[in-house]
């Protein structure tokens, strides 16, 4: 089985890597460029643990082949904080405790990126409804939303102002 | 012993405990760099698969694995032949009893298969891929057995047999033949007839719950290495290191001092991860390869071959005056074990009346083994199952004598003083107080509009103690290092720094929690139970105060006064000798970096087996709202009261109650274990096996009810498990409300409430 | 003396009792005190069962004290999730 050779933007950076035909990119993410920050809850596109943004579309990364990676700008929850700022999702989940385990955490904050960047001012349902592919838990969902909400409203605030 | 701890003023003087700081452990949880058991690689690591057996009883006539043994790539191929057969003994690690030899033989089949997913041959390969090949290639001749998976079924006289050697236990004889009943318990009180003569109405009813899987959301992984030496080291996801390196050593007859285990970070337990699936099979592929062996169950595995919790098949039969007064209760309760003797039913008795005050009772408890997956601990293990009957039936006689449902459960519940249907006599519960706080809270005098109807339930668990140590290091600078043998399942790191910080007098962010490997710290049992809060945080505060008790002395030789001319207060050694100048001071960061000429470095370890823990109680009141088109139940609202002692970070606290909760409603709702004809789940994965998500659930309330503990130094009670006892009734008890008809077997899913829907209207 | 409850299926070690008044100061002295009352009866509860001592439980506390008017409940070890 020959390997394809794959170029792709990953947090900003060029990268390459090798890749199996039938690899994942959750598997490419975390077996060939060590960002094991995307979690395998399933493998089936159930449980979101594995969420990234590709070209500004929120995925599952175990539901998308590594070779169709070439050319895409792919983000991921290493990419998320910039330097050592985290993200306002990423403070406000921490102020509201919206962790326990912390396994899906990282696929939840990406989807709720996902979700704020394409809507700055969700309703709560809206919000509930967009996260209902990340599976949690731990926390019964209330402090991940109640963050989320947060998060929303102090972004749009650092907007206006 | 110090000054910072008086315990008969503590409360107000509390500067951390009991305030919300960020988890120590939070932006590493937030950025994707917390270590996971799956996400740790060594140098020249294989990768281990496991064969499962595809029958649900098959006795193993023969495995040849020559054909996988020469396939290129492929390094180890284990079987149970590879593994000691080990005696009938029950290993006590204060964790519910595990029978060892069923343990080995959960972890690798021997002469039989007892379940679909049960393990039959590991291999070990440079890839997936060649590992996959590999297990293809092992060649498994089975002779299919008559299977039985339902509880009554497994019970009746003419079932297959799992273990021709399983007799009865509990009953006044010895019965002459083998059986799938490992046990029967009882627990009685008074004189059942006379109760129910007494009463002046009676309820009855048949109660049925499926097997639910935990769901963690991480599946189990783990690394092991065994090297040349016969040094073992295993990194896994667990609820305990010293659990994994015990159940290791005892299923590969290795010594324990050989064997080191780091715990990786968890993703989600609930009981699930207080017992090994992989740890010993990757130990023995690495033994047998030369190579380090990686493990990661995939969601298939986790719910064919791990978890679940019991099915059962409950009667429950209730008499009461007219006034209310609870005069007889009769509880039945028999429960899946899975392939192995074990289910939780023990704990489902004892629980089941522990809310109310009986003068007459009979609980009967049936610990069946059928061709399930063998149950691993659930979140207060067997008592959500029980209290789905009991407070059931509790709802079915508040509304036959038209009496409101928290108002019969204050006239009949325990309260100090009152002996408890399991023996001992209650003391520093706080059940009235937690009923109090549902009677009062907005949602439970909300008017409700059609379709929609309110439940309440209660809940009870123990709580335990039991072995910590704790080890506080002071740095050179004057912060302070704590380390436990407690892996962090849901935020206990924090709550060990905030006990450590209050106890020296330092703000949280000066003190690092860390949890060890079993080389670094001493014994602890495994995190479960509830326990860590309480018996580990004992632990940590009592080596706080030794660390305190020491800083003084070192403040006494600098002034060169008697050491109780020192006192300790807000993190500063105090002087009060007036012949030294009253109210001199020495910072924590000033006797820390002269340590060394005070005597060296400061530190304090404390081992401990932490006793008292405190029952907890909960109270949750529910509203749904049906939708009479397609059955779909809707959870509007949700408020959940409980006795917490004291909450040491609330927001721990209240997100423990709300993630049992959700637990819970999942349970009542949706999940559920589906097996074919042929004994397979036809459900292993979150596609039909449907935990709770976002849009299924609202905000859920929890209001922290303190009733202090006297036994731990901030009156902390265990929080983990009591949330899950009450949501299967309170959820069940709104649907009756809502569509007036007693559903009594769960999941409530839509297509049995159209059914009921469509009985009622005839 | 403490008074003592064990669970039934200790009267296979009794000939049928199942409530003891008991001298003893400590948990391990009343497992000493009631093998020699009844051979084999404080070992099997010992290995099986916590005890309740005025409420509170204790498992695996040989050390706990019991007080001269003390309850002292057998019950099954708790284990939990």
């Amino acid at each position: 089985m020959s390997k394809r050779h794959v170029s792709a933007i990953v947090n900003g950076d060029a990268v390459e890597f090798l890749t199996d035909p039938g690899m994942t990119l959750l598997d490419a993410l975390r077996d060939e460029l060590d960002l094991t920050g995307s979690k395998e809850g399933c493998g089936s596109g159930d449980c979101g643990a594995c969420s990234v943004i590709v070209d500004g579309r929120l995925v599952c990364s175990c539901l998308m082949l590594a070779a169709e990676a070439q050319d895409r700008r792919i983000e991921t929850i290493e990419g998320m904080a910039q330097g050592s700022d985290l993200h306002p999702l990423q403070q406000k989940f921490l102020e509201h405790a919206a962790l326990q385990c912390g396994f899906c955490t990282p696929g939840i904050l990406m989807a709720s990126k996902a979700l704020l960047d394409a809507n700055p001012d969700p309703t709560e349902t809206e919000a509930r409804y967009w996260l209902a592919g990340n599976l949690c838990r731990c926390t019964g969902y209330d402090k991940i939303i109640r963050a989320v909400m947060d998060a929303a409203a102090e972004m749009r605030q650092a907007r206006v102002s | 012993m110090t000054d910072v701890l008086d315990r008969a003023d503590a409360t107000p003087r509390l500067k951390v405990v009991g305030t919300r700081p960020i988890r120590p452990d939070g932006a590493d949880k937030v950025t994707g760099r917390a270590q996971f058991g799956a996400d740790l690689t060594m140098p020249g690591q294989l990768v281990g698969k496991i064969l499962r057996s595809p029958h649900a009883h098959a006795r193993i006539v023969s495995i040849d694995a020559k054909k996988a043994r020469a396939l290129p790539g492929v390094k180890a191929v284990v079987t149970g032949a590879d593994f000691p057969n080990l005696a009938d003994e029950f290993h006590e690690g204060g964790e519910a009893a595990s029978n060892l030899r069923d343990l080995a033989m959960n972890v690798m089949a021997r002469d039989k298969a007892l379940y679909d997913g049960h393990a039959v041959a590991a291999v070990a390969a440079i890839s997936t891929a060649v590992a996959d090949e590999a297990l293809a290639l092992i060649k498994v001749v089975y002779e299919v057995l008559p299977h039985v998976i339902e509880v009554e079924a497994a019970m009746a006289s003419d079932a297959p047999v799992l273990h021709p050697t399983m007799f009865t236990e509990g009953l006044d004889e010895r019965p002459a033949l083998p059986s799938n009943i490992a046990k029967r318990n009882r627990i009685a009180r008074g004189d059942l007839d006379a109760g129910f003569a007494a009463a002046d109405v009676v309820i009855e009813g048949r109660y049925v719950t499926q097997a639910v899987h935990q769901g963690y959301i991480e599946p189990h992984a783990c690394v092991a290495s065994w090297a040349a030496d016969g040094q073992c080291n295993v990194w896994s996801s667990s609820q305990g290191q010293f659990m994994v390196r015990t159940y290791c050593a005892k299923v590969l007859g290795l010594e324990i001092s050989n064997i080191r285990v780091t715990p990786a970070e968890i993703g989600g337990g609930f009981g699930g991860k207080t017992t090994v699936y992989l740890e010993p099979l990757a130990l023995a592929l690495s033994r047998e390869s030369g190579h380090p062996v990686k493990m990661v169950m995939s969601r298939d595995d986790v719910f064919r071959a791990t978890g679940p919790t019991s099915g059962s098949v409950m009667y429950v039969k209730l008499g009461a005056k007219k006034d209310g007064t609870l005069t007889a209760a009769d509880v039945e309760l028999k429960y899946q074990a899975g392939a192995f003797a074990g289910s939780p039913v023990g704990a489902g008795s004892m629980t089941a009346l522990a809310c109310y005050d009986i003068a007459n009772f009979v609980i009967t408890g049936w610990d069946v083994v059928s061709n399930c997956p063998k149950v691993a601990a659930y979140r207060a293990p067997g008592a959500p199952i029980a209290a789905f009957a009991v407070e059931s039936a509790m709802d079915d006689l508040a509304r036959k004598l038209d009496i409101d449902p928290i108002a019969l459960r204050e006239q009949n519940g325990v309260k100090n003083g009152v002996k408890a249907s399991y023996g001992p006599t209650f003391a520093n519960i706080g059940y009235l107080e937690t009923l109090a706080a549902i009677k009062t809270c907005p949602q439970y005098s909300m008017p409700l509009g059609p379709n929609q109807g309110r439940g309440v339930a209660a809940g009870f668990w123990f709580n335990v103690g039991g072995e910590s140590t704790a080890a506080v290091h002071i740095n050179e600078d004057g912060s302070a290092v704590v380390v436990t043998g407690n892996p962090d399942i849901g935020g206990s790191r924090a709550s060990m720094a905030m006990m450590a910080a209050e106890v020296l007098g330092v703000p949280v962010e000066q003190v690092r929690p860390m949890v060890a490997d079993t080389a670094s710290i001493g014994f602890s049992m495994l995190t479960g139970g509830s326990r860590t809060t309480f018996a580990t945080g004992m632990a940590v505060v009592q080596a706080a105060e030794k660390v305190v008790a020491e800083l003084r002395r070192r403040a006494a030789v600098i002034w060169d006064v008697a050491v109780d001319q020192v006192v300790w207060a807000d993190g500063v050694a105090v002087c009060r000798d007036p012949a030294k100048a009253t109210g001199k001071t020495l910072t924590l960061e000033g006797l820390a970096g002269q340590s060394g000429r005070t005597g060296g470095p400061i530190s304090a370890q404390v081992s401990l087996n932490a006793q008292g823990a405190g029952p907890g109680f909960g109270v949750h009141v529910c509203d749904v709202e049906i939708d009479p088109e397609t059955g779909h139940v809707t959870v509007l609202r949700y408020t959940a009261a409980q006795d917490v002692g004291k909450a040491i970070h609330p927001s721990y606290v209240e997100g423990q109650i709300q993630g049992g909760v959700a637990q819970g409603v999942g349970w009542a709702l949706n999940e559920e274990y589906i097996f074919d004809r042929e004994g397979r789940m036809e459900n292993a994965g979150f596609l039909d096996y449907r935990v709770p998500v976002a849009s299924d659930l609202p905000m859920i309330d929890a209001i922290l009810v303190e009733v202090a503990n006297p036994r731990h130094p901030f009156g902390a009670k265990g929080v983990g498990e009591v949330p899950i006892v009450p949501p299967l009734a309170a959820v069940a008890n709104a649907v009756r409300s809502a569509i007036g008809v007693r559903m009594t077997e769960l999941p409530l899913s839509p297509p049995k409430i159209r059914a009921a829907l469509d009985a009622k209207a005839g | 003396m403490a008074h003592v409850i064990a669970p039934s299926d200790c009267r296979q070690f009794t000939g049928g009792l199942s409530e003891f008044d008991i001298e003893a100061d400590t948990v391990r002295r009343l497992v000493a005190e009631l093998d020699r009352l009844y051979p084999g009866l404080g070992s099997w509860l010992d290995r099986r069962m916590a005890v309740a001592i005025d409420g509170e439980i204790h498992q695996d506390a040989w050390t706990s004290p019991i007080g001269p008017k003390s309850e002292v409940y057998f019950i099954p070890k708790i284990g939990g999730g």
